[in-house]
């Protein structure tokens, strides 16, 4: 065990995958000697060479479609997008080529080596541009895993699960929590297993649900509404594609209340299909509507970005809402 | 470096690069005689007589779907006609484990490696022993045997993935590039800039060959872009370019074959451009008489590559009027036949419609599946394709 910040989890979770596989590749902008913007690939082209780990041109589509290549071909690409609001120019290569490789090809050919790293998340007074969080439009779109780390262990974890698994991964980082975050981190290679989620406290009156950044604010508002008697199951989702379904419904049905928080915008977020999946599951258990607390339907603020996000306050009043109504 | 080597000017000097004019290399006269001065290629005679084979099975295979289609026993098709040699000659000029990467209207390249005409019409068909279980429209065809990438409908798409999976063989270090083709048209996308860049800063073993045919469906190469074709591109990237006479076998087959010693022994990427003309409509949906005259696919329709090669073969006495009719009646005989069989085979397993979205089945998938299977079993009478399949499961 090794302290670590997330980054520093993420670096170590390339390093294993590169040192394990040769054929594991780290590109994307200013990901090669520079170690990329935040430096989760510190080092890796210093000690793997100029051919495994390398900068790109300025070209998100081509970096993706570059890496569907290397993945058909028998590589495992781990690409980086600088920041999940640059993913779009790669919509096209991600949505209708990764997704899409093995289904249409009758399994002859698949993409199932690639993994897509991509700092996502506001709290950083990144504004419009360095705040997004688009795990909706990906979780949209069958064939592809969507996943979602919350602490340096889990990073790691998921990481190397998704560099291993065998579909296309989109790996989305909290990037606010790349410093921020810290605790101890196997030295080993390990894997989490993706599709689960993962009851992080039990309680009996309430499930709160998220992924990501938003655990350590449903964290805080847990706390404030625990004070008050109020007991809380929290649950870190994990893998928003394909989302684990029965540990939430089973957990709906001991509660019979579900608060699902996220920072993207609410309408079209997933928080909707959570409560669309969920009403049907647990009709009959229900206590109370399914609340979602989410970023607002703008685009991403900068000076009011506090006010534009999710809180721990908001998560609080509707955890007390739904256990009042 | 922001510097350049370039001379250094006191007045503001423009230039728009007319300076630079790419010529277009022949080496055979529609006669199938040589141009004067050119050198007749390194081809032997079972290699001119493979291309050649699979330039007729490509030309009939289309003339007799497009039948097909028009009296509505399939749903939709694509022609390559007018094309044949700018995709025969290329593909003959690779190693047959280099990969194609293509973009729909290369059936030539996958005739010339051996997929066989049963192959070709279960696609078609998206029959039980379609490679692609019946998912894709026609002529998305695709083989791993063969080293031919399936096809995905979305232009392209597949020029970057060239690159990558170019560089993924450069790095593994077996001797052998990608070829990836396109039209002019998709070579506006910007999926085209993004994969030449890429492949000549890490200079990767790619052929990037381009099919000037001429159309876009309607829309004219002159409507596409402003500059004399795509080759110039290649001088923004640093790259080594070609254009050929694309209805000229031994021009297309010559370019490819050195370009390919460039991309494999220096890690070069090259462009080609083939000068060529689609002599059919854009698909078996389009007309073409609502965009171009007729005069002027009787101009290319003179230009033919079949003919010119096959005038070539005669010259050399390799192949004679006899040859040409066993030939033509043997290719006609087989796709009727293979028709009729492909369409007679039952459709792709149910459970194909959830097989391959990932490596295996997710929960709710499976659940929605079984939803699926126990409605059909409700309504027999209307999934007659798949009420068979239903009966079992949950």
């Amino acid at each position: 065990m090794t302290q670590m910040n997330m980054l520093q989890a993420i670096n170590n979770a390339l390093n294993t995958a590169m040192a394990a596989n040769e054929r594991v590749l780290c590109f994307g902008e200013d990901v090669g000697v520079f170690g990329g913007v935040f430096r989760a690939t510190s080092n890796l082209q210093q000690k793997y060479g100029k051919d495994r780990c390398f900068n790109t041109p300025l070209v998100e589509q081509g970096i993706i479609g570059f890496a569907n290549g290397l993945a058909a071909q028998g590589s495992v690409p781990v690409a980086e997008i600088q920041f999940a609001d640059y993913i779009f120019p790669a919509f096209d290569q991600i949505v209708n080529e990764s997704a899409k490789f093995r289904y249409r090809s009758g399994n002859l050919f698949n993409v199932g080596g690639l993994t897509i790293r991509a700092p996502y998340g506001g709290g950083i007074a990144g504004g419009l541009y360095h705040s997004q969080s688009p795990e909706a439009y990906f979780a949209h779109t069958p064939g592809l895993k969507v996943v979602v780390p919350r602490n340096p262990h889990q990073a790691k974890g998921l990481l190397l699960a998704a560099i291993h698994d065998q579909n296309p991964t989109l790996f989305f980082e909290p990037k606010r929590l790349y410093r921020a975050s810290v605790g101890e981190v196997p030295d080993e290679d390990y894997r989490l297993p993706l599709g689960e989620a993962e009851v992080l406290k039990e309680g009996t009156d309430v499930t709160v649900l998220g992924w990501g950044a938003q655990m350590e604010v449903i964290e805080h508002a847990v706390e404030m509404a625990e004070k008050e008697g109020i007991s809380c199951e929290v649950i870190d989702l994990r893998t928003i594609l394909p989302w684990d379904v029965e540990t939430v419904a089973n957990s709906v049905f001991k509660t019979g209340r579900l608060v699902v928080t996220h920072e993207a915008p609410l309408t079209g977020g997933f928080a909707g299909e959570i409560a669309a999946t969920i009403q049907e599951r647990c009709f009959l258990y229900l206590e109370s509507p399914i609340a979602r607390v989410t970023g607002m339907d703008t685009p991403f603020p900068l000076v009011l970005e506090k006010e534009h996000l999710p809180n721990h306050l908001k998560v609080y009043e509707a955890i007390r809402s739904s256990v009042e109504f | 470096m922001t510097t350049t080597k370039a001379k250094v000017v006191y007045s503001p000097a423009f230039t728009d690069g007319a300076e630079f004019r790419i010529p277009t290399f022949k080496l055979l006269k529609q006669d199938g005689s040589l141009y004067k001065g050119a050198k007749a290629p390194d081809l032997e005679k079972d290699k001119a007589l493979r291309i050649y084979r699979a330039m007729v099975t490509t030309r009939i295979l289309d003339e007799r779907m497009l039948a097909a289609q028009r009296q509505g026993r399939l749903s939709f098709y694509m022609q390559c006609t007018g094309e044949e040699a700018a995709v025969v000659g290329s593909a003959a000029a690779l190693d047959d484990a280099d990969m194609i990467m293509a973009q729909y209207r290369e059936q030539g390249a996958l005739a010339y490696r051996g997929f066989t005409i049963d192959e070709f019409m279960n696609q078609l068909f998206g029959n039980e022993l379609d490679y692609g279980k019946g998912r894709q429209m026609p002529v998305h065809y695709g083989s791993s045997k063969l080293n031919y990438m399936t096809i995905s409908s979305p232009l392209a798409t597949q020029i970057p993935q060239a690159t990558g999976y170019a560089y993924g063989q450069k790095l593994a270090g077996d001797g052998h590039c990608t070829i990836t083709y396109f039209g002019e048209g998709a070579a506006s996308e910007g999926d085209f800039h993004a994969a030449l860049n890429m492949a000549a800063v890490h200079r990767v073993p790619v052929i990037f060959l381009c099919r000037n045919n001429g159309y876009a469906i309607s829309t004219p190469a002159a409507e596409q872009f402003a500059a004399d074709g795509v080759a110039p591109r290649a001088y923004g990237y640093k790259m080594d370019v070609i254009r050929v006479d694309g209805n000229d076998i031994l021009a297309v087959h010559e370019a490819t074959r050195a370009a390919r010693t460039l991309a494999v022994e220096h890690n070069r990427p090259v462009l080609i451009e083939t000068m060529t003309y689609r002599l059919a409509a854009h698909s078996s949906s389009d007309d073409p008489s609502g965009y171009r005259s007729k005069d002027e696919e009787a101009v290319w329709r003179e230009k033919d590559p079949i003919l010119r090669m096959r005038l070539w073969l005669e010259s050399k006495k390799w192949w004679n009027e006899d040859d040409e009719k066993q030939l033509q009646e043997n290719m006609r005989r087989e796709v009727l036949e293979t028709m009729k069989r492909a369409q007679k085979r039952p459709p792709p397993a149910l459970d194909t419609l959830v097989s391959d979205v990932y490596d295996q089945v997710p929960p709710a998938l499976a659940e929605q599946f079984d939803s699926l299977k126990a409605h059909i079993r409700r309504h027999p009478d209307a999934y007659p394709k798949s009420a068979e399949h239903a009966k079992g499961g949950a």
